[in-house]
């Protein structure tokens, strides 16, 4: 059973084609990363999974669901989350709020005018928890945009979490954090709990081949070439991209 | 765990300096009554502008064309009043009704586009009211206004007619029952999901916030607040003019609300007194030296306090002299 | 009829004189300006004041209020736009209207706030027949003054140094800062140059558009409307947008006079509702 499927997925703007004819099946449970070098269409995909751009052809599954032509919050609803490549956090807010907000939210509380905002115990509570595990206890009650970068990084990543998807999009998690606290963010994410499906959008290989069970390039658009880490690793055609490209560099 | 259930609860109790003000706001009633016209006046744009920071300081919406909601609460008060019924409350809650509903169906105009849009759809849907108010001249006295609206003692008993110290209390509770119920709303969930849209819409929508659904909401709320503002305004003036809806006001609310602050509820309430306050002052001078003040206010605080209002350029200074002492 | 039509060119024109510095700053700057009025305003009075003071020809005082109006845009460009570029549109919009609010009320307090009227020269005043249509003699000189500062800034944009960077500019900024081109001074005399051709349009048309204090509110919605239903990725888009405002709202005025506002916000709603990049921009909206 796959948790996430692309079908002929594809994208147009005017003779650009920066996803095509994409056919992407991670399955349940796995610990999916898609590389590729840049400008090969990483973005343009994780948006039309989540649903920011609507696809010229083809369909999106979540499990057996088609979800093609449904808006960004009613695939959260439906149990997909995901994290960006560039910090996109409620600087107003403290970590806890933002938190407490998507628990909220994922138990479609949010329309609760008449309720104080954190007067249910659970929903605090559950935060906290999830802040913990984040290494945010500490600054539970601090504007967010006045934590040091690393902590929003966590944050960033405890934001997905805290909806409890089954399909987790990550985007380059570790993009931007310092060598000192990259660790801290990379056992996070490899201690993400085993039920929830992850398809990390990756350009450092360390990480990647660290991590992933399965691997999947992506380059001009296209599917290259899928499989266990070990082949993609020994694959010569991969590396022929991955070397021309740092021949461009 | 408690500390972090304790800090959420801090942030939407009562902070000392409301009650101060409610009880001086109370104390004005008996202490103040040659001055009891003009505190309607402030009340009633309190409100005004209590209803734009709910658009502008939670959800973030730019508005130039506040007063077509509240022009048309006026006019449908002073109609409603004239045709069914004087009770005031009844008035009241029929025009909020009615405000809401215009609400309701422009906002889905108005959330389509950008910023920019949006500023242009505002201000062109108060130019259509304005325009139809003028043209229904039969229902509305176009320019000349509509004038013989009854006013019955609220609820049956407290007579506000032609009486301005009743007006005035009348207008005071009102402001402090939507004040009270603002608050609620902005504490709770369906409040913070607005500052998560404000803050940052992107990431609102990939947490499973309907952003659109809650903008429409609050654009509601706000225009029925909007409504209610100008039925208390037609209750307590004569006549219901044109002037209820045109651009000058919408100017005049937004700035109001400027100059107090966004965002903290009370910024319409601390404008509008210091606006009104200083309109009476200057203003009495010459007309021209008003506008003319009223300008540089804008430019000046556009330049410096951005939407935090008047108390954040003190707090500016304090906090640069602050810096100053540190460093020697 | 076709007076009519002519007339509404006229106006149509004057509208995107004023208004086409106007789509520059927004489409160049993402800076809304709501005081663009004021620079028309300022170049209206410049002129009348020349004329009917100082006996100054009528023809001498347009290239006068051009300068005038620039001079200002590009001193109020340097000192107090240039802080507003990164801003959000709200301060933008506060800032600007503050601005009209004290150029009212400056202009109020020197000059009155009765509606002005430029000394035309007699040989500019009264119609002739032209194959059944009455032709305006003051309109037409608009609509010549108009089409040549069109073909003008036509061969500015397409064809000069300056007009290739600018264009440049609009389409990229980082990248034009990239190849050493010097936005900042791009913007400024960009800046300067809409302001003044506001100012030679509000001298221009100060007889149509009625010159008096209040003037940048009353025309900021007319400016608003050429630039937002116009689009600003071309000056093709706001100038058919002004022509059709022209003609609209002089023929609103005539036929329907009840009804003609409400006809033209209505019109300005439904096309920012359904194209939100303009009506005359290329490519999909967004």
């Amino acid at each position: 059973m796959n948790a996430l499927e692309t079908v002929n997925l594809e994208k147009r703007f005017g003779g650009i084609v920066p996803t095509n004819d994409v056919n992407l099946k991670v399955r349940e449970g796995a610990r999916h990363a898609l590389i590729g070098p840049n400008g090969a269409g990483k973005t343009t995909l994780i948006n039309l999974l989540t649903g920011v751009l609507k696809p010229s052809k083809g369909r999106v599954m979540l499990g057996a669901q088609d979800i093609t032509s449904l808006s960004p919050h009613k695939r959260v609803s439906l149990g997909m989350a995901r994290t960006f490549q560039i910090n996109q956090l409620f600087g107003d807010l403290t970590p806890l709020e933002s938190i407490a907000l998507v628990i909220g939210e994922r138990e479609k509380l949010g329309t609760r005018f008449w309720q104080a905002f954190g007067s249910n115990e659970k929903i605090v509570e559950e935060a906290t928890v999830l802040a913990k595990q984040f290494g945010l206890a500490d600054v539970l009650a601090e504007r967010t945009s006045s934590l040091p970068y690393g902590k929003q990084r966590q944050l960033e990543i405890a934001l997905a979490i805290a909806g409890k998807p089954r399909v987790l999009l990550l985007d380059e998690p570790a993009a931007g954090v310092p060598e000192t606290e990259r660790h801290e963010i990379l056992e996070t994410v490899a201690a993400l709990p085993k039920s929830v499906t992850v398809l990390l959008i990756e350009h450092d290989m360390d990480i990647v081949f660290g991590f992933a069970d399965r691997i999947s390039v992506l380059v001009d658009g296209k599917l290259f070439v899928e499989g266990e880490p070990k082949e993609i690793e020994n694959d010569p055609r991969v590396r022929a991209v991955y070397l021309g490209e740092r021949a461009d560099d | 765990m408690k500390e972090a259930a304790a800090a959420l609860k801090r942030k939407r109790a009562w902070h000392w300096l409301e009650y101060v003000f409610w009880l001086a706001a109370a104390a004005s009633i008996f202490l103040l009554p040659s001055q009891h016209a003009l505190l309607t006046q402030i009340a009633i744009w309190s409100l005004f502008a209590l209803s734009l920071d709910l658009l502008l300081g939670y959800a973030g919406i730019v508005s130039l064309g506040h007063a077509a909601y509240f022009g048309f609460g006026a006019y449908v008060a002073a109609l409603f009043a004239i045709n069914f019924y004087g009770e005031p409350v009844t008035g009241l809650l029929v025009a909020g009704v009615a405000a809401g509903l215009l609400g309701l169906i422009t906002s889905l105009l108005v959330l389509r586009g950008t910023d920019l849009t949006r500023l242009m759809v505002t201000l062109g849907i108060a130019l259509v009211m304005y325009e139809i108010a003028n043209q229904m001249s039969w229902l509305t006295g176009g320019a000349d206004g509509l004038t013989g609206m009854p006013v019955n003692p609220v609820l049956g008993v407290f007579p506000i007619y032609f009486i301005t110290t009743n007006s005035y209390v009348y207008v005071l509770v009102v402001l402090f029952i939507l004040l009270v119920i603002a608050k609620r709303i902005v504490h709770s969930p369906f409040g913070y999901s607005l500052r998560a849209i404000k803050g940052n819409p992107l990431r609102a929508s990939s947490i499973g916030i309907p952003n659109n659904l809650r903008l429409i909401a609050v654009y509601t709320v706000a225009a029925a607040y909007a409504g209610v503002a100008g039925a208390l305004l037609a209750q307590t003036t004569p006549v219901v003019s044109l002037t209820y809806i045109d651009f000058q006001r919408s100017a005049d609310v937004l700035l109001m609300l400027i100059i107090g602050g966004t965002g903290y509820l009370y910024g319409g309430i601390v404008g509008s007194a210091l606006f009104l306050v200083a309109q009476k002052f200057i203003g009495n001078v010459t007309p021209q030296y008003w506008e003319f003040w009223i300008g540089f206010a804008l430019v000046v605080i556009a330049l410096f306090a951005r939407d935090r209002g008047v108390f954040s350029i003190f707090e500016r200074i304090i906090a640069a002299l602050r810096k100053e002492k540190a460093k020697s | 009829m076709l007076t009519i039509f002519f007339d509404g060119i006229a106006y149509g024109m004057l509208l995107f004189v004023i208004a086409c510095g106007l789509a520059v700053t927004l489409g160049l700057m993402n800076f809304v300006n709501l005081a663009h009025g004021a620079f028309a305003m300022l170049g209206g009075y410049c002129a009348y004041v020349l004329v009917n003071f100082y006996g100054v020809p009528f023809f001498a005082s347009l290239p006068v209020a051009f300068m005038f109006a620039a001079m200002i845009g590009l001193v109020a460009e340097r000192t107090l736009y240039v802080h507003f570029y990164n801003r959000s549109h709200l301060e933008q919009v506060l800032f600007t209207i503050g601005l009209v609010f004290m150029v009212s009320a400056l202009v109020d307090y020197f000059l009155g706030s009765q509606q002005r009227f430029i000394n035309l020269p007699a040989y500019l005043q009264g119609r002739f027949d032209f194959f059944g249509i009455g032709v305006g003699k003051y309109r037409l000189l608009i609509i010549l003054v108009c089409a040549l500062i069109l073909i003008v800034l036509q061969l500015i944009l397409g064809y000069t140094r300056f007009g290739s960077r600018l264009r440049a500019a609009v389409d990229d900024q980082r990248v034009a800062r990239g190849l050493g081109i010097n936005v900042n001074w791009v913007f400024a005399i960009t800046f300067a140059a809409g302001c003044g051709l506001a100012g030679l349009g509000g001298a221009l048309g100060a007889e149509i558009l009625s010159l008096e204090p209040h003037f940048p509110l009353k025309f900021m919605i007319y400016f608003l409307i050429v630039v937002s239903v116009g689009g600003t990725s071309s000056i093709t888009g706001p100038f058919l947008a002004s022509i059709l405002l022209g003609i609209g709202d002089v023929a609103g005025k005539y036929y329907a006079p009840r009804y003609g506002g409400f006809v033209i916000y209505t019109i300005m709603i439904v096309v920012l509702v359904l194209r939100p990049q303009g009506l005359f921009s290329r490519g999909t909206s967004k």
